[in-house]
């Protein structure tokens, strides 16, 4: 343990030497911050915070014969499990889990939490085919330095079912609608607040809301007010996936907003469901993310590296019911499922992307404004509660 | 060796204080490190802040919190309301469904049926608590079981699943053993001769079970709803598997606030409502006798 701590140590030590005499140019790299410039020999072990199945051995089994790095799995439920985890035990991943694939609404909170740290992007070789939108994403990226590197992406969709809700749905008024009262269901979860501030975006141009997640105390309680009136026409929040789908295979919910994955598990089970994705929309993106006391980083960059390789970028894809952040997997998606890429958005242009208002944590700094007065998490985890109370 | 062991022994003898010490010192430590010291750096940690921009805890002493929970404006007093309101019909339930049960195996049954209804009261406990949580799901769902028997008689569909009716039925299913076990110990306790002299007096059924059986059953009762409130007044998974869109819990909110806010001294100063409930609580169930009974 210590003998291997000592050659880090030095190699830092050289590295820095290195990168001092070249004087790199402080782009995504500053000069002097200690970031790895190659990646070493694995360290033989691996220890994730994950999403279920995003180090599936459908894809991780190969990596871990190429590479040794024997994967150690911990499943997380939702971004709060995942938070609480990295930050216990002193924080920083507690010197025990090397990675954790962080949703947008998290990653942020990671980031100022001192949870995870900056990462050397030029050792991920795919990252530079990355679509724009996941190269530099303000929910992995601060001020150029980039805290992990962009896997995956989803867009929140409207689920409904295609025999009770008819005609089909068009927008993301039909949630807040009292049509299908006692029949809808939403996440529980204080984000849901953005999906509500969108909707005011296009709906009440008056309250000046220019990003759905950097939100003023006006414009918060505007969006609170939104989904107080939503309440009383919901049957259910949700609270796991397998909740909302346990909801929609019982016939207690005929419509409600989620994710892809939700839509693949209710027609893999022939619950009659489609999904529509009403543009613009709220989305996530996951980034895996290097907990600042990893154990095992040679092995963590390795597993960065790979799993955005275009190949198993569309594994990974198929597999859970996502999008790449890498368009080169598009030809592999198509290989393992027809239309695939095309079916998950893979192939749209840059201005489709305009359009998915990627979940970042609320802080409260606000971008558009250039001012400190947003409602930042807390707060909205209180607005949370009020309307769910 | 021997000679060691004998002269211990012998000093534990002599010394009997020694005996009771060496036996009670690691209980009681545990009792005083684990139990109580947690509970004083959760209630300790009420009064601090959180950073809400780092998560790091700030270690400066203020009311904010405890104001932030008693404030009317906000939705914490509703939400323990709710709490103490479902805690309160559960328990007033157990004992309304526990007390015939109970009796009936305590003073009528035999000694084989007393078995066999011990039996089927224990047996949902050897169950996981997850599973009979889901079951309810799925009896109360919107083509459960309870709706294909009422549909079966030609009734109309009921729409309880997540409602607070819902967590009511699911809670007062999930703590029933807690509350039959005592109140079966009280009503065996009572001596056949009391019964006895009841009727000897002149005292019917109704008259004896009012006057001598009830208030010698009451503190098994109360021990009982000492298990059913708590419980129930502790729980966030019920509330989120057959809750409705308003049925949050004390511990919802706890466990809302310990996650992605990281504001643990507010979920402290909010966990410490249950504790001052329970405090209250036990207070009562002392002077009813509550704590003979268990």
């Amino acid at each position: 343990m210590r003998r291997i701590r000592k050659r880090h140590l030095l190699g830092v030590a050289v590295f820095a030497a290195v990168v001092a005499a070249f004087a790199v140019p402080a782009a995504a790299v500053q000069a002097g911050s200690g970031l790895p410039t190659k990646i070493g020999k694995g360290e033989g072990k691996l220890v994730v915070i994950e999403w279920p199945a995003y180090t599936d051995p459908s894809f991780a089994n190969k990596f871990e014969k190429e590479t040794g790095c024997h994967i150690v799995r911990h499943d997380a439920g939702s971004s709060s499990e995942m938070f609480a985890l990295m930050n216990a035990n002193g924080g920083g991943g507690g010197g025990q889990y090397d990675l954790v694939s962080a949703s947008g609404d998290a990653s942020l909170r990671l980031i100022y939490a001192h949870d995870v740290k900056p990462i050397n992007i030029n050792l991920i070789p795919s990252w530079k085919h990355f679509l724009p939108a996941f190269k530099s994403p303000p929910h992995n990226t601060v001020n150029g330095v980039h805290y992990g590197v962009s896997v995956q992406w989803g867009p929140n969709t409207l689920i409904y079912n295609t025999k009770k809700v008819k005609p089909a749905p068009t927008g993301w008024s039909a949630i807040y609608s009292p049509k299908y009262k006692g029949k809808l269901t939403v996440p529980n979860n204080p984000i849901q607040i953005a999906d509500a501030a969108l909707y005011l975006e296009q709906t009440k141009p008056s309250l000046g809301i220019k990003d759905p997640y950097e939100l003023t105390r006006a414009q918060l309680t505007a969006a609170a007010e939104l989904l107080s009136r939503q309440k009383p026409l919901l049957k259910r929040y949700w609270n796991y996936a397998t909740d909302e789908d346990a909801s929609f295979k019982n016939g207690d919910v005929w419509m409600g907003a989620g994710w892809p994955y939700q839509t693949l598990q209710l027609q893999a089970a022939k619950v009659p469901v489609k999904e529509i994705v009403p543009l613009p929309t709220t989305g996530w993106a996951d980034t895996w993310m290097l907990a600042a006391k990893a154990p095992h980083p040679n092995c963590a960059y390795k597993w960065m590296a790979y799993v955005t390789t275009p190949k198993v970028e569309a594994k990974q894809a198929i597999v859970f019911g996502e999008t790449p952040v890498n368009p080169l997997a598009c030809p592999y998606m198509n290989k393992l499922q027809k239309g695939s890429c095309a079916g998950y958005h893979l192939n749209e242009p840059a201005s489709y992307y305009n359009k998915i208002k990627f979940w970042k944590t609320p802080i409260a700094q606000c971008g558009w404004q250039k001012a400190n007065d947003c409602m930042d998490y807390n707060a909205w985890q209180q607005a949370w509660t009020q309307i769910t109370g | 060796m021997r000679r060691a062991r004998l002269r211990l022994s012998g000093l534990l003898w002599r010394r009997p204080w020694l005996k009771a010490l060496g036996l009670l010192t690691p209980p009681l430590a545990a009792f005083l490190l684990v139990y109580l010291g947690s509970l004083a750096v959760l209630f300790i940690s009420s009064f601090w802040t959180v950073n809400s921009f780092t998560t790091a805890i700030e270690h400066h002493w203020t009311l904010a919190n405890y104001r932030l929970i008693f404030s009317t404006a906000q939705p914490y007093l509703h939400i323990a309301a709710l709490t103490l309101e479902i805690a309160a019909a559960v328990t007033l339930t157990d004992a309304i469904l526990a007390f015939p049960l109970a009796f009936f195996m305590a003073r009528v049954a035999g000694r084989r049926t007393r078995a066999a209804l011990f039996v089927m009261t224990l047996l949902p406990l050897w169950s996981s608590y997850l599973v009979r949580v889901y079951a309810w799901q799925t009896i109360l769902a919107h083509d459960g079981a309870i709706n294909w028997a009422l549909n079966g008689i030609g009734l109309p569909d009921q729409n309880v699943a997540y409602t607070n009716v819902a967590m009511w039925i699911v809670f007062s299913y999930l703590w029933l053993p807690f509350m039959v076990l005592p109140v079966y110990a009280a009503l065996e306790r009572i001596p056949d001769s009391y019964l006895e002299a009841s009727a000897d007096l002149g005292a019917r059924s109704y008259r004896t079970v009012r006057s001598v059986i009830l208030p010698l059953a009451l503190p098994g009762v109360v021990a009982g709803s000492i298990f059913t409130f708590s419980l129930t007044l502790g729980d966030y998974i019920t509330p989120r598997l057959v809750g409705g869109p308003s049925s949050q819990f004390i511990g919802n909110v706890v466990y809302s606030y310990i996650g992605l806010d990281a504001n643990i001294p507010f979920a402290a100063a909010f966990a410490s409502v249950p504790l001052l409930i329970m405090g209250v609580y036990l207070l009562i169930a002392r002077r009813l006798g509550a704590f003979e009974a268990l």
